[in-house]
């Protein structure tokens, strides 16, 4: 009896070490998160204390860089004195003002995981880590390996512990130096208690020490928590617990023990004289961090109210035009707002939008050939169809560099004397004139342009594992419905609408699917945009939408396209089907697209130091193209570096304002939703996805080294689905330092236009999205459809926000392209006339 | 010949943009990598047009004796200038690769913390490696080989705040000291045996060669063991192969051109250089075959099992390497050229683009994926395929058997004396040392035969002080004395050796005493401002004081006989004082100068580099 509950608490301790452990997907699936969800259910300021005391992260900036800011004008005076007297009252303002800026504190920084295991180095002068880590490192990844090793791991087909039973059994050689531990393995259950008792003794100490050993190596546990959740991670499916990981370790420790002392060494337990804090002890309150916590906010919203400002006062006058050129749908991505603000500017009879990059149609995709399905979708839901690519014609060109041949011996000793020389041309060529190969991921590849898609489904009864194959002509309605009312399109159609999704190149690059669509589950969205498309087209599909009260006028037809975002380039699918009349205008728009994109690029390169941006848009065109194929490049694109907005409300808020490409922008008419329903719907993915990436940059931002990945530069891949720093390192999630070190480290600001009670309805109907408004993960201001009043949500109810009243600098087009070359940092707001 | 004056230029280029390097401020990166670029660049072109010309005139060996810097009755100390088709070779794919590594770097590292310390060192590995292929003689390779070691080692603790690559440099570093002292016991014994400093063109002369190996079978055998061992150690053959894929710490270029190219094709070169002194040695050429032979299967077999790009390249070029050997061995000189300029283009290559492999592979896998492919392995029976298996995963216990049998009986040695405070090891040897010297000065009144064993025990004593120094967890600035004192007993040791000229000692000890005080001083200056510093763990005081890290560095050189003070040429005059039949001496001596320059490295990473202790400075985990 007493072992069955000993053994119910292991199990709960390994449910919560899984709650706390990274939980990035492998590099193939990279998906944007908040690095630190776990704490989702503490206030933010609470939650990253905890997360400080018990893990030794950094979560914000340390007290020099913000009072930095605050000399260099970043962060703002009037913003300081407002937040304190509103936090500490008239009495207390200028001692807290002395405390913010010039009081030193010293702050011990010791994290509570860790401390236990500690001991061993204290005690028995052993260094464990080392003695373990090298050997449990080399067998786990090479269990996941996904293809590069040509010798794969003998067994694999019955799970982790069951394979190495299996292989220890069979072999003369061992994965341990001593017999006992090997003797457990092959002859006992492995309860992990009864492991823990013989290395720590003390039962009370069993979920410290568990927490410790695991995150002693973080990336690799939380990779294996990670594919034991979703298995679908690894093409090449492995079976794997971290309850495994945790058995496997605890022998190998045992090992190492009885190795360095023989089988005589007493439990931990037995020589510590005193307990560590236990993990999840009450948090005390401290100044400092009230200090931190205090600087933060006013550092936010020194941003953010000028921010606001600038939406209040810019004029909110436009008509619907009634002669529009085209209009384009563009995902919200924080990097498709300056190429919107292009194209408006080269075309003024043109209209943009934005709305999530998988246009509201779910789906797996299968490209032909392709082995696997493809998620085209926000990575929490599970679609039900399956949209299938036929009829391509391009050829996938192989790339001799990869193949298993030059790593054989004889082979080897072949390819060194051929291709070897092959290789210093290669070399010469990819430094000086870098082209396009077969080791790029190139989004335009993702689908061929020539080929077919099954779309339209006729017999619901076609069904491909569980998946039916396209959309009926009434689900096809639904979702182009959904769609044009989400963003309040139902009348006035230009000729040409363009859905275009986003995607992105780069080469040398194993995050590269940071870089993809992230309402695609970091894939690019052109399969989504082809498909929306046809649907809109459809003849059946007009007819029932008109009946709806969408009428959608014949001559205007629907057409997809992907940009893609590093390269500032852009791709259309089906072109062949428009209308003569439409054909021309197409041929006129593409010249449009094509001059935004080359401001777009040139625009982006303000940012990359090597650049001049003074050049001619064409000219660093060439540049930000040649950037984006070259292996030397760390920096591709900067993907979502610097975001900290995200706007919901008519274009009308935004056209005038020029926010430096920080915020992402989701189009919706109020008027036509007044009691929030699909408010709700486009509300409810704004935390996981916009403040996922937020969150995410902003952890790997104040903690590159424990909650990013460190710099990219010495990176190694680990069996294709992570990376480490050299060969025996732990796998580094997050984000690398190349792609967060421009980033500002302020939370996210949702700002909807609609009235503020309606908002307040609409947040509070599901627990999980109050979740991220009420703890305050991200902001929320609601700004007044009719009054343009400003209200900010906090502790549950949204008060009136009275702005600092500063005004916002006036620039005239002309003056912003100089403005934009002028330096890297990032650009305060302005009003453009 | 102005043409055979020439090299000098080749070789000092590097040095020249070395210098310019470590004198442009940090922070301009554009003139640091235009610095190297134009350097790396010049040189490469000199190169091209040095070897065309070279080629007009009818491709000649030249030789050069460049500089005398000692010079006695019995003994001469010069550099010497090499120049042939194997120089020429690794000239022309050396410039290249470092060229365009060079340029890759300069947007790569583009605002990395280090830009200026990466191609400085990029620079000063290039001048290393340039003196390697262009020396005439084994002392002139001597100072380019420690110099490859020792940019190595910063190369691969570039991340230094970091645990992983300082603890892997310094494993690295101390398999390059085991070549070290190979190489200078085999200059002890070729001093014996030719009586001189002997150039390379002498050892292609084969009337000269075989008639002195005639007479000493046995000292022509050392000597080719002790080139074979450096040369093996410096290519990660058996074995000492498991430092090359934990060498791959640094930014990738750096990598690349270290272990994918450059560095790890020098033991071959070492071999294609002596091969005329070896050649008649058949049981040599045997044993380099098998060893070859041995290292390419090994190798091979455990290239297989690897599941990170970086250690797969690195083990697939190792087995390659061990095929080159085999080619050197059995006299194919051309063949082993083009071998090494393929593999080193195609390591190169492959490591430059080892990122993009998660793009290639996983579109490769998610069009061509077969549930499970059979390997060729798959139809061997169980038991023999699982043993390989598993053994090819653990290196084939390469790398603990370092330790087991180099590190930890040194440790265990060193710990014997852990009853010995360092301080009572030092005030104790006091009274010894003098006793010793006043014994030296009465040498007239000792006894020949007791006389001719005097130098054992003193050596001895010296070891015992470096092995304490290696063990020593606490008093940092003791250790140092230690190590100091060391070298003063080996020239006591080596004074009872007929002959030994006063002056020939101060030449030897004076770069010690210098860099010694240097080291002391900077020891004692970080004591004031840090209070405790120990030995127990990586402290990462150069992340707070990278001044005085370089200066403590310099010294930490100057001690281990690099060949920047007069102590580099003492080194190598005292083996010349060692009689051959004194093995047992000369090995001895040679332990303690590995473990002595064990210490001094080890004392400058556990102080100085590694994760800061003070929590101010944001800290990695240990584990990455």
């Amino acid at each position: 009896m007493k072992k069955e509950k000993g053994n119910l608490d292991i199990n709960h301790i390994i449910q919560e070490l899984k709650h706390y452990l990274p939980a990035q997907a492998p590099l193939k699936d990279f998906v944007h998160h908040n690095t630190l969800h776990t704490f989702q259910h503490l206030k933010f300021d609470k939650a990253i204390h905890t997360a400080s005391e018990i893990f030794g992260y950094h979560v914000s900036l340390n007290l020099d860089e913000y009072r930095a800011f605050y000399h260099k004008g970043m962060i703002r005076k009037e913003i300081l004195d407002k937040v304190i007297l509103q936090r500490k009252g008239d009495a207390n303002a200028t001692l807290w003002k002395n405390k913010l800026l010039i009081q030193d504190y010293h702050v011990s920084e010791i994290s509570r995981v860790g401390l236990l295991r500690a001991n061993w180095k204290k005690h028995y002068h052993i260094d464990l880590d080392s003695l373990v880590h090298p050997i449990l490192f080399r067998v786990l990844c090479s269990y996941l390996d996904q293809g590069i090793a040509i010798w794969k791991f003998p067994v694999w087909d019955k799970g982790f512990m069951a394979s190495i039973r299996t292989l220890e059994k069979n072999s003369f050689s061992s994965v341990f130096r001593t017999e006992r531990a090997r003797h457990l393995l092959l002859h006992s259950h492995l309860h992990i208690d009864q492991l823990l008792k013989i290395l720590v003794g003390d039962e009370t100490l069993y979920e410290h020490y568990l927490f410790d050993q695991q995150f002693s190596h973080q990336g690799w546990s939380g990779i294996v928590s990670s594919i034991e959740d979703q298995p679908d991670g690894l093409l090449d499916h492995k079976k794997i617990t971290l309850k495994e990981l945790i058995q496997l370790e605890l022998l190998l420790e045992i090992d190492a023990l009885d190795f360095s002392f023989g089988e005589i060494w007493a439990p931990l337990s037995h020589k510590i004289t005193e307990k560590p804090t236990p993990l999840f002890a009450e948090i005390e309150e401290s100044e400092f961090w009230e200090i931190l916590s205090i600087w933060q906010e006013v550092y936010e919203w020194s941003y953010y109210d000028e921010v606001l400002i600038g939406i209040q006062q810019q004029e909110n006058h436009q008509p619907d035009q009634p002669n529009k050129s085209f209009q384009a749908l563009f995902c919200i991505d924080d990097r498709e707002c300056s190429f919107r603000r292009y194209l408006e500017k080269f075309d003024p009879q043109c209209e943009t939008f934005g709305t999530p990059g998988f246009f509201h149609v779910e789906f797996f995709y299968k490209p032909e050939h392709g082995r696997f399905y493809t998620k085209l979708c926000p990575a929490p839901v599970t679609p039900k169809y399956l949209i299938k690519e036929t009829k391509t014609k391009a050829k996938r060109k192989k790339e001799m560099h990869f193949t298993k041949h030059t790593h054989s011996l004889f082979g080897g000793f072949i390819i060194t004397h051929t291709l070897g020389f092959w290789s210093a041309f290669r070399l010469f060529f990819n430094i000086f004139r870098p082209t396009m190969s077969p080791a790029t991921s190139h989004c335009f590849k993702h689908m061929d342009k020539y080929s077919s898609l099954t779309i339209e489904n006729t017999n619901p009864e076609h069904k491909e594992n569980n998946l039916q194959i396209g959309f009926t002509i009434e689900e096809m309605v639904t979702r182009v419905e959904d769609l044009l009312r989400g963003i309040g399109m139902i009348q006035n159609f230009a000729p040409i609408v363009y859905a275009v999704g986003h995607g992105s190149s780069s080469v040398n690059n194993p995050h590269y699917a940071a870089y993809e669509c992230g309402a695609c589950s970091g894939r690019p969205g052109s399969v989504n945009a082809r498909v929306i498309s046809y649907m809109a087209n459809h003849p059946k599909v007009r007819k029932i939408l008109r009946e709806r009260g969408i009428d959608i006028p014949d001559e205007t037809q629907f057409l997809g396209g992907i940009h893609d975002t590093c390269r500032d380039e852009i791709a259309f699918y089906d072109e062949e089907l428009l209308s003569p009349a439409n054909q021309e205008k197409h041929q006129q728009h593409i010249k449009t697209f094509k001059t935004a994109l080359a401001h777009n690029a040139k625009e982006r390169s303000r940012r990359f130091e090597l650049i001049h941006t003074n050049l001619d848009a064409e000219k660093v065109h060439k540049q930000v193209l040649k950037r984006s194929i070259s292996l030397f490049e760390p920096r591709p694109e900067l993907n979502h570096a610097t975001n900290s907005l995200c706007i919901v409300g008519r274009r009308s808020l935004t056209k005038n304002i020029f926010l430096d490409r920080r915020a992402f922008l989701n189009s919706y008419d109020y008027a036509l939703d007044l009691n929030g329903d699909r408010l709700f719907g486009i509300m409810k993915p704004l935390g996981p996805v916009c403040g996922g990436i937020n969150l995410e940059y902003y952890f790997s931002r104040v903690n590159n080294q424990k909650l990013g990945a460190g710099s990219k530069l010495p990176h190694n891949v680990m069996g294709l689905f992570g990376v480490a720093n050299g060969i025996e390192g732990d796998l580094r999630p997050g984000l690398p330092s190349q792609m967060i070190e421009i980033h500002d480290p302020i939370r996210l600001l949702i700002i909807v236009e609609h009235f503020p009670e309606v908002v307040l309805d609409v947040i509070q109907r599901a627990p999980d999205m109050y979740e991220w408004f009420i703890h305050e993960w991200v902001q929320l201001v609601a700004i007044h459809p009719q009054s343009r009043e400003l209200y900010r949500f906090k502790d549950g109810y949204f008060s009136f926000y009275e702005t600092s009243g500063r005004s916002i600098k006036k620039l005239p087009e002309s003056e912003l392209e100089p403005l934009v070359a002028s330096h890297h940092e990032n650009l305060p707001v302005y009003l453009t006339i | 010949m102005t043409i055979e004056w020439l090299i000098n230029y080749l070789v000092l280029i590097p040095l020249f943009g070395f210098f310019m390097s470590v004198l442009i401020p940090s922070k301009q990166e554009r003139v640091i990598s235009w610095n190297a670029f134009l350097v790396i660049g010049l040189h490469m072109h000199s190169a091209v047009i040095y070897v065309i010309t070279w080629g007009i005139w009818g491709f000649p060996v030249l030789d050069i004796k460049d500089l005398v810097l000692f010079k006695t009755s019995h003994y001469e100390f010069f550099l010497d200038f090499h120049f042939d088709k194997i120089t020429a070779v690794y000239l022309l794919v050396g410039s290249f690769l470092t060229f365009l590594v060079t340029i890759y770097s300069r947007y790569y590292l583009h605002r990395e913390v280090g830009y200026r310390r990466f191609f400085s060192t990029i620079l000063i590995f290039y001048f290393g490696y340039n003196v390697v292929i262009f020396s005439g003689n084994l002392e002139t390779l001597l100072v380019g080989w420690e110099i490859l070691g020792i940019s190595s080692f910063l190369l691969i603790a570039f991340y230094r705040d970091r645990y992983l690559p300082v603890k892997n440099a310094v494993k690295v570093f101390s398999i390059y000291r085991i070549g070290d002292v190979g190489l200078i016991l085999a200059m002890w014994a070729s001093h014996h045996l030719f009586h001189e400093n002997v150039t390379f063109l002498k050892l292609s002369n084969y009337e000269l060669v075989s008639s002195q190996l005639q007479n000493h079978t046995l000292i022509g055998i050392f000597i080719s063991l002790m080139i074979l061992i450096t040369a093996s150690a410096k290519s990660a053959q058996l074995p000492f192969s498991s430092w090359l894929p934990r060498a791959m710490e640094g930014p990738t270029p750096s990598s690349a051109i270290f272990y994918g190219s450059l560095s790890v094709h020098i033991g071959v070169f070492l071999l294609l250089r002596t091969y005329p002194f070896w050649e008649h040695q058949l049981s040599v050429r045997i044993l380099i075959v098998l060893l070859g032979l041995s290292t390419s299967i090994v190798a091979s077999g455990i290239a297989r099992v690897q599941s990170s790009v970086k250690s797969l390249i690195a083990y697939s070029s190792i087995a390659q390497i061990g095929l080159i050997f085999i080619e050197v061995a059995l006299g194919w000189e051309d063949l082993a050229l083009i071998h090494f300029a393929g593999n080193a283009f195609l390591r190169t290559y492959q490591l430059l683009v080892s990122p993009s492999v998660v793009t290639y592979l996983i579109r490769e896998q998610f069009y061509n994926y077969e549930p499970r492919q059979h390997s060729i392995e798959d139809s061997w029976p169980k038991r023999i395929e699982y043993t390989l298996y598993m053994l090819c995963l653990k290196e084939w216990n390469l790398d603990s058997m370092m330790y087991r049998y180099l590190w930890n009986p040194l440790k265990w040695a060193g710990h014997k004396m852990d009853f010995f405070t360092i301080k009572n090891v030092f005030l104790f040897s006091i009274p010894f040392f003098a006793m010793g010297v006043l014994s030296l000065y009465f040498e007239a009144y000792i006894p020949e035969n007791m006389e001719h064993y005097l130098p054992l025990p003193f050596s001895a004593i010296g070891l015992i002080m470096v092995l304490k120094a290696f063990t020593e967890r606490k008093n940092v600035q003791m250790t140092l004395l230690l190590v100091m004192m060391n070298h003063a007993w080996i020239a006591l040791a080596v004074s009872f050796n007929e002959n030994f000229d006063p002056r020939e000692t101060l030449i030897y000890l004076s770069g010690i005493l210098l860099a010694g005080l240097v080291g002391y001083a900077c020891l004692r200056q970080l004591k004031l401002q840090e209070e405790d510093i120990d030995l127990d763990r990586f402290q990462g005081h150069a992340q707070k004081y990278p001044r005085l890290a370089g200066i403590f560095l310099l010294a930490c050189l100057g001690l281990s006989g690099f060949p920047i003070t007069p102590t580099y040429i003492g080194e190598d005059l005292i083996f010349s004082h060692i009689h051959k039949h004194q093995l047992f001496l000369a090995f001895l001596i040679a332990l303690s100068f590995i473990i002595d320059s064990l210490a001094i490295i080890r004392i400058y990473a556990r102080v100085f580099l590694g994760p800061n202790v003070k929590s101010i400075y944001e800290r990695a985990y240990r584990s990455s």
